[in-house]
């Protein structure tokens, strides 16, 4: 057992800070996060305007169809947190329910976005096409690679649960993941306005 | 601690009070695409730029627990993100982003 796993009869957990040494880290990771997405939304800004030969991004952005990726994956912040809410109550099946559907909202958002690269591919906006083309690839594709990680840990989550082998708080696991799933869906909300909605 | 969908957990809201926030987000992201169809005027991108602030903010203080739970943990999330923004005004700046 870690000293995450001890607390005292008020609740507070034996450790320097009195806080799940967990959560600390895992919120220190997402304020490293926001570093990383910085750098990729500012060199996508930068370059947006560069598309050489290629197309621009209004002749190419569907906005109805990632307006509603954008809900998706929005919905899947409310159902997430709908399992942490049944995670801390104890109550199982619902844990798993609303892990699985949050799990599926996003296997839907990269469906989408995998469908959206194929059609910019084929309107001609390959990964080298141009400066635009690449730094919106990579900035869009780091973000599809996050939900694809969450999803794997979600998936995870519940076989591990499943089979009783998870260390620590259960509770406690399912908030860690929903941490990392809620950030993934904060950074949309900042891509989708300022990537999507604001025209170059 | 029993199921109860109206009174407030010592983990954050209800889950009642988790959907009348995903409404809420789920309006203002109308209200966002609705400006790519409207014209907004001089308003388009400081209304924007508000709404996805405002989006961000009910995300991480309600769904990320941030606004019931202990300070510390808003202080390493939020210099992360101030330390961001500052690092890419700036490094957007020496290219003349802004000008």
């Amino acid at each position: 057992m870690t000293a995450n796993t001890h607390a005292d009869e008020h609740g507070a957990l034996h450790t320097s800070t009195g806080l799940s040494n967990n959560k600390l880290g895992m919120w220190l990771f997402l304020g490293s996060e926001c570093l990383l997405f910085g750098g990729l939304i500012s060199t996508y800004m930068l370059y947006r305007g560069r598309v050489g030969a290629g197309p621009r991004p209004s002749q190419v952005f569907d906005i109805p169809f990632t307006s509603v990726s954008s809900f998706v994956l929005l919905m899947s912040s409310l159902t997430m947190v709908l399992a942490v809410s049944a995670a801390h109550k104890g109550d199982d099946r619902n844990t798993y329910l609303w892990i699985t559907v949050t799990a599926l909202l996003g296997a839907t958002f990269v469906g989408g976005q995998v469908y959206e690269f194929t059609a910019f591919y084929n309107e001609g906006m390959g990964f080298t096409t141009s400066l635009f083309s690449s730094s919106f690839y990579v900035l869009t594709g780091f973000h599809g690679v996050h939900v694809t990680v969450g999803i794997i840990m979600l998936m995870s989550i519940v076989g591990i649960m499943k089979r009783s082998k998870v260390p620590g708080s259960k509770a406690e696991t399912v908030e860690m993941i929903g941490l990392y799933w809620h950030f993934v869906d904060i950074v949309w909300i900042i891509i989708f306005t300022l990537i999507y909605l604001i025209p170059a | 601690m029993t199921t109860d969908t109206h009174t407030t957990t010592e983990h954050g809201m209800s889950n009642a009070g988790y959907v009348r926030i995903a409404l809420i987000l789920a309006a203002i992201t109308a209200l966002e695409v609705s400006t790519y169809y409207v014209d907004f005027g001089p308003l388009f991108m400081p209304a924007l730029m508000i709404m996805m602030a405002i989006k961000f903010v009910i995300v991480v203080s309600y769904f990320m627990h941030l606004k019931f739970d202990n300070k510390l943990f808003s202080w390493v999330f939020y210099a992360g993100l101030i330390l961001a923004i500052i690092v890419y005004i700036v490094a957007l700046s020496t290219f003349h982003f802004f000008s």
